[in-house]
């Protein structure tokens, strides 16, 4: 069962062949037996989970269900689960049970979907390793010694071990992209305002979007159908009609101009990884695509901008948790300042320490217009390079990241941490979408081809990947660890 | 620009963030790291160049004022650390 995709799946409950009930046990069974070694989940919630999979069957019964009903999921600990703890990766919420659901959760439950339970990330989605887990770092299923990427790595493992078939994530930097391109799946970043982001823990509220990480396009297509769409709880979310993902899938790519980012084939490129993004690319020329080179002359000034404007946004976000109202609260304050100080001193941890930081420093009098004004500005130009090569090009391709999965601990270092998204980060400050498709391995570890349309090309994206899987099977390929342990 | 001790015991205490003085000397290096890499921005001419705050460009969406909720505080202070009769404990702010 855990090797279907969602359309196997979705037939399989169709006809009968196993209930949800049957499906969500097998899947619940198999986290028992192998996430003591991933650590891919903070919370299964099983009870429920059976639960909800018994409605599903009840409704299907009844002759009243959509494509997806009974269908497993996980949800990165970062979306409200109405009643259960949603901790966003952090000591600061460890007691905290969520008073609503986010809108995708609703979306998902409304579609009759299954909640397996919670996954790991990095505090508060500041990371790219998860190794900055409050409940400790995620393993790689390809490799125990690797980290599986971030801040959605315990999604991306999860699905990569077969512990669930498809899981919810967020991208502020690339936290869905990266950690899909580290495990061998597919991730989708949509558009800035695609889906809602209410009831999404904030990091950074003018990048942050949520997206599927599943074993392909095909899936993504089905779930990006189900959280997409208006909310009038998120002011920016976009009042823009949804189209169906899925019936554009199999358009054939014959005259498709793809444009390749010289800068992306750069120096700090590992030349394996290199290799393995040319081959894809010279699989869609097989499949009648032209490639050009193109340039994004602002590439090297992302990380930059982000980091100002990520930690500005986020020291305004983390000002909510203060002791008071939720969250982590210091015992036996002396006073009101005491007690705001000691709670987020003991609620935090380092790396979100270091944001607020850096947000505080630079948004401070005498700081902001050297810093704040200028990142903003700078992000217009990244932004218009990407609209510049999208009236040449129809889709940008390059690899997802530097290099495939490095080794848990190897990073000390924040800034050489943070010089991993250089691929993905310029994508969330231009607001535009990014699929990673599996391309291939260097050294046993799987590397991500990274495609890149304009805004509201989702459809698009999903269609050049899911023919890529058509002609390729690297988004088959599974861990010897799906088997070994679960 | 360099980063200095007081710019980083500053920040804390505006983000009302406690650190010992050993945490703030790590913070330091860190700082300076970060703001190194970040000053590259410097080097590019963004004169006439407007900030961008929203990758759509969007404008802040108006609705009617109206009520749209309810009261939900029993709710939402069951999540809360401390409260009596509705409202929440803090240390004793006015004598």
């Amino acid at each position: 069962m855990h090797e279907k995709t969602l359309t196997q799946l979705a037939a399989a409950l169709k006809s009968g062949e196993f209930s949800s009930r049957e499906l969500t046990a097998h899947f619940l069974q198999r986290i028992d037996k192998a996430d003591g070694k991933l650590n891919s989940f903070i919370s299964v919630t099983a009870e429920q989970a059976l639960r909800q999979a018994e409605v599903a069957d009840n409704a299907r019964a009844a002759g009243k269900t959509g494509p997806l009903a009974g269908i497993p999921l996980a949800l990165k600990d970062i979306f409200c689960t109405q009643g259960l703890k949603t901790s966003c990766g952090s000591k600061m919420l460890d007691n905290f049970i969520a008073p609503y659901n986010a809108t995708v959760v609703e979306k998902l439950n409304a579609a009759g979907t299954i909640s397996l339970g919670k996954t790991n990330m990095d505090e508060f989605a500041m990371g790219s390793s998860n190794e900055s887990s409050y409940y400790g770092p995620v393993k790689n299923p390809w490799d125990l010694t690797a980290v599986p990427g971030g801040s959605s790595g315990g999604s991306a493992a999860a699905v990569a071990a077969g512990l669930v078939p498809a899981a919810m994530g967020t991208d502020t930097g690339g936290s869905i992209r990266q950690p899909a391109a580290f495990c061998g799946i597919t991730g989708l970043k949509p558009t800035y305002g695609r889906v809602s982001r209410f009831g999404i823990i904030a990091y950074a509220s003018s990048l942050d979007q949520a997206g599927p990480l599943a074993r392909s396009a095909e899936d993504c297509a089905h779930l990006l159908g189900v959280i997409a769409g208006h909310d009038g709880r998120d002011s920016t979310s976009v009042a823009r009609g949804v189209p169906d993902y899925v019936e554009g899938l199999n358009a054939p790519l014959s005259g498709l101009k793809i444009g390749l980012p010289k800068e992306y084939f750069g120096d700090g490129l590992d030349p394996e990884v290199e290799k393995a993004v040319r081959e894809a690319v010279k699989v869609y020329e097989s499949l009648g695509a032209t490639v050009r080179e193109v340039s994004l002359p602002h590439t090297h000034y992302a990380i930059p901008a982000y980091y100002v404007i990520a930690p500005a946004e986020a020291s305004s976000n983390l000002s909510r948790y203060d002791g008071v109202r939720f969250g982590h609260r210091c015992d036996n304050p002396s006073d009101l300042i005491d007690l705001y100080k000691r709670s987020r001193e003991e609620g935090f941890g380092e790396e979100v320490k270091r944001r607020i930081l850096i947000g505080t420093h630079t948004l401070s009098e005498g700081f902001f217009d050297a810093y704040y004004t200028k990142a903003q500005q700078v992000r217009r130009l990244i932004r218009q390079d990407f609209l510049d090569a999208f009236e040449d090009v129809d889709v940008l391709m390059g690899p997802a990241s530097p290099t495939p999965a490095f080794d848990l601990g190897a990073k000390k270092d924040p800034v050489s941490m943070y010089l991993q998204d250089i691929y993905t980060i310029a994508v969330n400050l231009a607001g535009i979408p990014g699929i990673s498709v599996p391309a291939g391995f260097v050294g046993g570890r799987p590397v991500g081809l990274q495609i890149l349309g304009t805004h509201f090309a989702e459809a698009q994206l999903l269609n050049v990947a899911h023919q890529f899987q058509q002609a390729t099977d690297w988004h088959l390929q599974r861990p010897a660890f799906a088997e070994e342990y679960a | 620009m360099a980063i200095e001790d007081s710019h980083v015991r500053r920040a804390a205490h505006l983000a009302r963030l406690a650190i010992s003085d050993d945490q703030a000397s790590g913070f330091v290096d860190d700082l300076s790291r970060i703001i190194d890499m970040v000053d590259q921005l410097q080097s590019i001419d963004t004169t006439g160049i407007s900030p961008l705050s929203h990758p759509l460009d969007a404008t802040q969406r108006l609705r009617a004022d109206e009520v749209t909720e309810t009261n939900q505080r029993d709710t939402f202070q069951r999540c809360a650390p401390a409260v009596e009769n509705g409202l929440y404990l803090v240390p004793r702010v006015v004598e």
